[in-house]
């Protein structure tokens, strides 16, 4: 008996200790390359490196018209998709029924985001560049783009808004409020901080795409900033696939440098997230 | 007044209805567009032709089966990596790990998950790529093995995400129950816990596969992109190229309404279907689950 239990112990030790191997195995390569990134690009940043264009085939000067580029692109994007998406998850939480229908708007959104994000960017080729004829544009990408980053918002903005009690509901409706009013004045703004985590986690992934805008509105080099949503745009993704892939000789420090950059572009919409997100929940009273 | 608002009720509905419906709209858009573009391939060049090994488009041939071949074994080779890794940790933050540290684990994952695909396919031409090759000495370490180990990072954060819902929607009195029987923590989770979260987990897969499946930076900057059929075990060590980095790396040099074009489109097809059935078989299995366990637990 004693013995038997003595196996089960070890049993127990052995088997924690081989997760415990595994998490740490798959957490610390994370903070590592982060942290990596960070060692390797740091001396390439400066307000040079910031705010001006390339130069000598991009192997000195600075990644300004990249960064502006994905600053453009993310904004429109969130332009596009933010209203729609949030007007779909009211729908979806506050007046659609399980029918038929719903269940198919669930099974589109479910495809939407299993759609590889390659397949995103021949969508937009076929229908925004060729089709509508706005050619490889901002604002075809960013189109495309916002498609994309649609069924992320649908579904953190629809959950949040069901994380709203009924009671609330219940309450501003017997107030004499309209259905329209009581969503507005009171889930739309209990739902907020949820609604807005799942908005920024969207862009954080559109804004570090690259397949989708490769041949919708991305090109490697641009004279000046775009002029208008139908020019097209430098974007520091692709920028990154670039200068790794096809510039020969092209120096280390500017390649760690754009990573850096990109690094902490998604890092900080992630962090914001993650702040609002922390808030609100300490905030909350239900 | 009182008119006043019903008319604004009624068109706000109108509104918020039609957004609803968008999502079905934009799925058959894609579809359509996908369709006309892609279709004029099955007519420029036969099925046959299609199913062969040779992908050499300059010079006519368009044989899809290297590239499909090599989608496979990358995406194999990844579900070697995130099936373990992914559930493994999955199991530690919600069955081992204290809450200090849960706290701490699942925001780093969740960066791991917003990194961008090009950064991670950029790191792994300087740094994993050169190391690999000397470790295993190979002649090249821009290989399957190489984007396979990447795309099982890239698919980790939505393996763990999903099995620890899974595992964390275990009413806790099956675990009390298991205690109280005697059992060891670790004889719990191998025996009630992860058992009864196995369609959760198994979704987790699903959804983690379809992941790899669909990636395209990583994969183009790592896998060396050489279309030869991969059917040996030894592909793993040599150069693949996979459908999605096909399209990426061959798109921007075709002319628009050329063969090439019209096929490369018609890989887009294969990859929609393929993430659409993979991504409904995962959903299909959390639905299952969820009757089963309104029927146990009524």
């Amino acid at each position: 008996m004693k013995r038997r239990k003595n196996y089960r112990n070890l049993t127990q030790r052995f088997g924690f200790a081989l997760l415990t191997l595994i998490a740490l195995l798959t957490v610390i390569p994370i903070v590592a390359v982060v942290a990596y990134i960070f060692y390797m690009g740091w001396s390439a940043i400066s307000w040079e490196f910031l705010t001006q264009f390339p130069t000598d085939g991009m192997r000195s000067g600075g990644i300004m018209p990249a960064i502006v580029g994905t600053v453009i692109l993310t904004f429109v994007t969130t332009i596009l998709c933010v209203p729609l998406g949030i007007a779909a998850a009211i729908y979806l939480s506050e007046y659609a029924t399980e029918n038929r229908f719903t269940r198919l708007i669930r099974l589109a959104l479910i495809t939407l985001a299993g759609i590889p994000s390659v397949v995103y960017g021949l969508f937009g080729l076929g229908m925004f560049v060729i089709f509508f004829q706005m050619g490889t544009s901002i604002l075809a990408a960013s189109l495309t783009l916002a498609i994309m980053t649609l069924p992320v918002v649908i579904t953190t903005a629809e959950e949040a808004m069901r994380s709203v009690p009924q009671a609330f509901r219940t309450v501003s409706i017997s107030l004499g409020a309209t259905g329209w009013k009581t969503i507005r004045r009171i889930v739309l703004p209990e739902a907020l901080p949820g609604i807005l985590t799942g908005v920024i986690l969207g862009l954080e992934r559109a804004a570090g795409e690259t397949a989708p805008i490769l041949f919708t509105g991305a090109v490697f080099s641009l004279p000046s900033l775009p002029t208008s949503l139908l020019s097209p745009t430098m974007a520091l993704p692709y920028h990154l696939y670039v200068i790794a892939t096809q510039v020969p000789e092209m120096p280390l420090e500017i390649q760690y440098g754009t990573a850096l950059v990109l690094l902490v572009f998604v890092l900080g919409l992630n962090l914001i997230a993650t702040i609002i997100r922390s808030r609100a929940r300490a905030r909350r009273q239900w | 007044m009182e008119n006043n608002i019903s008319w604004r009720e009624f068109t706000i509905t109108r509104i918020v209805r039609a957004a609803g419906y968008s999502a079905i709209g934009f799925v058959l858009l894609i579809f359509f567009f996908l369709l006309r573009e892609g279709l004029p391939a099955l007519t420029e060049v036969s099925v046959l032709d299609l199913l062969t090994t040779r992908w050499y488009p300059t010079e006519g041939f368009f044989g899809l089966l290297p590239l499909i071949t090599g989608s496979l074994i990358v995406t194999l080779g990844a579900a070697m990596v995130a099936v373990p890794f992914g559930i493994g940790t999955a199991i530690f933050i919600s069955e081992i790990s204290p809450r200090w540290m849960r706290e701490f684990l699942k925001p780093v994952v969740e960066i791991l998950g917003g990194l961008p695909s090009v950064m991670l396919g950029f790191l792994g031409i300087l740094i994993f790529a050169p190391d690999l090759r000397v470790m295993l000495s190979l002649p090249t370490g821009l290989s399957a093995l190489t984007g396979s180990l990447l795309l099982g990072a890239i698919a980790i954060p939505t393996v763990v995400s999903v099995s620890e819902d899974a595992l964390d929607a275990i009413p806790r009195a099956y675990r009390e129950g298991a205690w109280a029987l005697g059992a060891t923590r670790w004889q719990t989770i191998w025996r009630v816990t992860l058992p009864a979260a196995r369609s959760g987990v198994l979704t987790a897969v699903m959804l983690g596969i379809g992941r790899a499946i669909g990636e395209t930076m990583t994969v183009m900057m790592v896998t060396g992109n050489a279309p030869i059929m991969a059917v040996y075990l030894r592909a793993l060590i040599s150069p693949v190229r996979t459908m999605t980095a096909t399209i990426a790396a061959e798109m921007g040099e075709v002319a628009t309404g050329s063969v090439h074009y019209h096929v490369l489109f018609f890989i887009g097809i294969v990859l929609f279907v393929v993430s659409l059935v993979v991504n409904i078989t995962a959903s299909a299995l959390i639905f299952r689950q969820r009757k089963r366990s309104e029927r146990i637990l009524s």
